[in-house]
C-alpha cells in the first residue's frame, strides 16, 4: 500500500534546494493497516503525508503509493491515485464559496459520479457528522469543530483506498472525537488503509494501534 | 472524460470562476477587439471588390491603337495588328487582349465620323481593348511592353491609363494587406488580453486550484471549466463589439455607395443590400472567433500554470 524506501524530501529554496525536512526513512504500511503518526512539531509529519497524498515528490529514495511507484510515475497518472486517497488537512482546505453539500459532494463530481448517487451519500454522510441542518451553510457560517466535520465527510465520502488525517481532532470535543475514532475504526475494519497524525496523546492511549514516530525528519520508532 | 463533463451539474462553480472571471473589463476589451476586426474585416472586403471592379469591370480596359494595322510588321511576317496581338498575347502583364471588330469600331467612331468612316478617306487605326493581369503588373513592365510594340509596329499607343488602374490596384492589394495586419494585430492583442485576464484568475484561484487538483482533478478538468468561463465572456465581447460595428459600417457603406462596382437596383436596394455580402458572412463570424481565441488561449494559459503543481 505504502512504501518508503530510503526516502529524503527537500523544498526547493531560491534557486537551490532547502534543507532536508525528510531523511531516509524506510518502512512500509500493509493494505488494511491503521498507524498513527507521532511526533514533536516540526518533526515533519505533515510533509511525510505530503508525500503520501502526492502533494510532493521524493527528492530522493523509492516511494510507493497505491501500488504506483511515485517517483517515476508520469505526471498525469498521479489524478486517479489521489481520487483514491482521502485527506483530512488541520486547516481543513474547504472552498469557502461552496456551500457543506457542494464541499463534501466534490470528490464524487470529480469522479463523475450520477448526482442522484451523490445527493443520497452526501445527505447520508451529512446525516452521519450531525450537518445535515446546515448542507446549504458555507465554511465561514460554521464553527471550527463543524468545519473540521466538513472536511472528515469529504475525506471519506469517496470510500478511499487510502485515509490520511492531520490532527483531526484538533477541534473537536472529546465526544466528537470518539465518534471520529469510531469512523476510522469503522473504515479501517472495511478495508481503509489509515494514517492518522495527532499530539493527541489521550487518544493515542485510548487507541492504542502501531505508530510512525518522527523526530527531525527520521524515523524514531516504527510500530 | 465526455461523461464526466455531462454529470457535473450545470452551472456548477467549483472554482469560484463566476467572481474571480466577472462581466468587467474582460468582455468589455474583446467587444474593443471585435469593433476593431469588424472595421479591419470591412476595409478588407471593401479593398477587394474595388480592386475587383477595377480589374474585370471598365476600368480594367485599356486600349492600344495600331495606325496602319494592315501594312506589313517591321522585321517579321504578318501584319503590324498581328505583331502587336502577339506581343500582347505573350505578355505576362496582360490578362488579355482583344482587336475590335470594323463593326465594333464604326459603332465607336459614329457619332464623329459617321456610319460609313471608310467613305471619308481617313485611314483608321484597329483598337485593341487590353485587360491587365493579376496581381497588376509594375510601371516598368507596361513601359517594356510599350518599347516593344513600338518596336514591331511604330506608332502604336498604349494609352497610359493603365498605369492608373495598376497603381490602383496595387494601392487596393495594400489596403488589403494592411488590413490583414490589423487583424492579426487585433487577433494577438485579444490572446493577450484573454491571457491577463486567465492568470489573474489563476492567481485569485490560487487556493482552490490547489485544493480540486489535490482532490484528482485532472489538469484537462480544471483547463476546462476556465476555458468554459473564457469562451463565454469573448462571446459576450464579440456579440457586443460586432454589434456595436454595424451602424459604422453600414454609414460607411453608405459614404462609399457611389465607388461601388454597380449601382444598387431598387430590388437590390433592401437592408440585406446596404452591406457587402462577405461582410454579412464575417460579422456573426466575429463573436464564434472570440469564443476560439478565449477558449484556447484559457487552455494553453491554464496548462502551462499547472505544471508547477506536482
Amino acid at each position: 500500500m505504502l512504501r518508503f524506501d530510503a526516502v529524503g524530501l527537500h523544498y526547493p529554496h531560491g534557486a537551490g534546494s532547502g534543507p532536508e525536512v525528510l531523511r531516509d526513512l524506510t518502512f512500509a504500511v500493509a493494505e488494511g493497516a491503521y498507524r498513527w503518526l507521532l511526533g514533536p512539531s516540526g518533526a515533519g509529519k505533515t510533509s511525510l503525508l505530503r508525500l503520501m497524498y502526492l502533494a510532493a515528490r521524493p527528492s530522493s529514495g523509492a516511494l510507493t503509493v497505491l501500488g504506483a511507484d511515485i517517483a517515476t510515475a508520469p505526471r498525469r497518472a498521479l489524478p486517479a491515485l489521489r481520487r483514491r486517497i482521502g485527506v483530512v488537512f488541520q486547516d481543513f482546505r474547504l472552498l469557502a464559496h461552496l456551500s457543506v453539500f457542494d464541499n463534501v459532494a466534490l470528490p464524487l463530481r470529480l469522479d463523475g459520479r450520477g448526482e442522484g448517487q451523490i445527493r443520497a451519500d452526501v445527505t447520508e454522510m451529512l446525516r452521519w457528522v450531525g450537518l445535515a441542518a446546515q448542507f446549504a451553510a458555507t465554511p465561514a457560517e460554521l464553527s471550527g469543530g463543524e468545519q473540521q466535520r466538513v472536511a472528515i465527510a469529504r475525506a471519506v465520502i469517496a470510500r478511499p483506498a487510502l485515509l490520511l488525517a492531520d490532527e483531526p481532532t484538533g477541534n473537536l470535543d472529546e465526544a466528537q472525537a470518539e465518534r471520529l475514532m469510531l469512523l476510522l475504526r469503522e473504515l479501517n475494519r472495511l478495508g481503509t488503509t489509515i494514517v492518522v497524525a495527532t499530539h493527541n496523546e489521550a487518544l493515542v492511549a485510548r487507541h492504542p494501534a502501531p505508530a510512525l514516530r518522527l523526530d527531525h525528519g527520521r524515523l524514531t520508532e516504527l510500530g | 472524460m465526455v461523461a464526466r463533463a455531462r454529470l457535473r451539474p450545470a452551472g456548477f462553480d467549483e472554482l469560484g470562476l463566476r467572481r474571480a472571471l466577472g462581466f468587467g473589463m474582460l468582455p468589455l476589451l474583446v467587444a474593443a477587439m471585435a469593433f476593431l476586426a469588424a472595421l479591419a474585416l470591412a476595409g478588407w472586403v471593401g479593398a477587394a471588390t474595388l480592386a475587383r471592379h477595377w480589374q474585370t469591370g471598365a476600368g480594367a480596359a485599356l486600349t492600344a491603337q495600331v495606325p496602319n494595322p494592315t501594312a506589313p510588321a517591321t522585321g517579321r511576317r504578318g501584319t503590324r495588328l498581328d505583331a502587336v496581338l502577339a506581343d500582347l498575347g505573350t505578355d505576362p502583364a496582360i490578362a488579355r487582349a482583344r482587336a475590335l471588330t470594323d463593326t465594333e469600331l464604326t459603332r465607336l467612331l459614329r457619332p464623329w465620323l459617321g456610319a460609313t468612316p471608310a467613305s471619308i478617306g481617313i485611314p483608321l487605326p484597329a483598337v485593341v481593348t487590353v485587360h491587365l493581369a493579376d496581381p497588376p503588373p509594375a510601371p516598368a513592365a507596361l513601359t517594356a511592353l510599350t518599347a516593344r510594340l513600338a518596336r514591331d509596329a511604330p506608332g502604336t499607343v498604349l494609352d497610359t491609363e493603365g498605369d492608373w488602374v495598376g497603381r490602383l490596384l496595387a494601392l487596393a492589394r495594400s489596403l488589403q494587406a494592411s488590413a490583414a495586419a490589423a487583424l492579426a494585430v487585433v487577433v494577438a492583442v485579444a490572446a493577450a488580453v484573454i491571457a491577463v485576464a486567465t492568470r489573474a484568475g489563476l492567481a485569485a484561484r490560487r487556493e482552490a486550484i490547489e485544493i480540486i487538483h489535490g482532490l484528482g482533478a485532472t489538469d484537462s478538468y480544471i483547463a476546462g471549466r476556465f476555458a468554459e468561463r473564457a469562451s463565454l465572456l469573448a462571446v459576450a465581447g464579440g456579440v457586443a463589439g460586432a454589434a456595436a460595428a454595424l451602424p459604422v459600417l453600414l454609414a460607411l457603406a453608405r459614404l462609399a455607395a457611389p465607388f461601388a462596382a454597380a449601382p444598387a437596383t431598387p430590388a437590390q436596394a433592401g437592408f440585406l443590400a446596404a452591406l457587402p455580402a462577405p461582410l454579412w458572412l464575417l460579422l456573426p463570424g466575429l463573436p464564434l472567433a472570440a469564443a476560439g481565441i478565449g477558449f484556447l488561449t484559457a487552455q494553453v494559459t491554464v496548462r502551462r500554470w499547472l505544471r508547477r503543481l506536482p
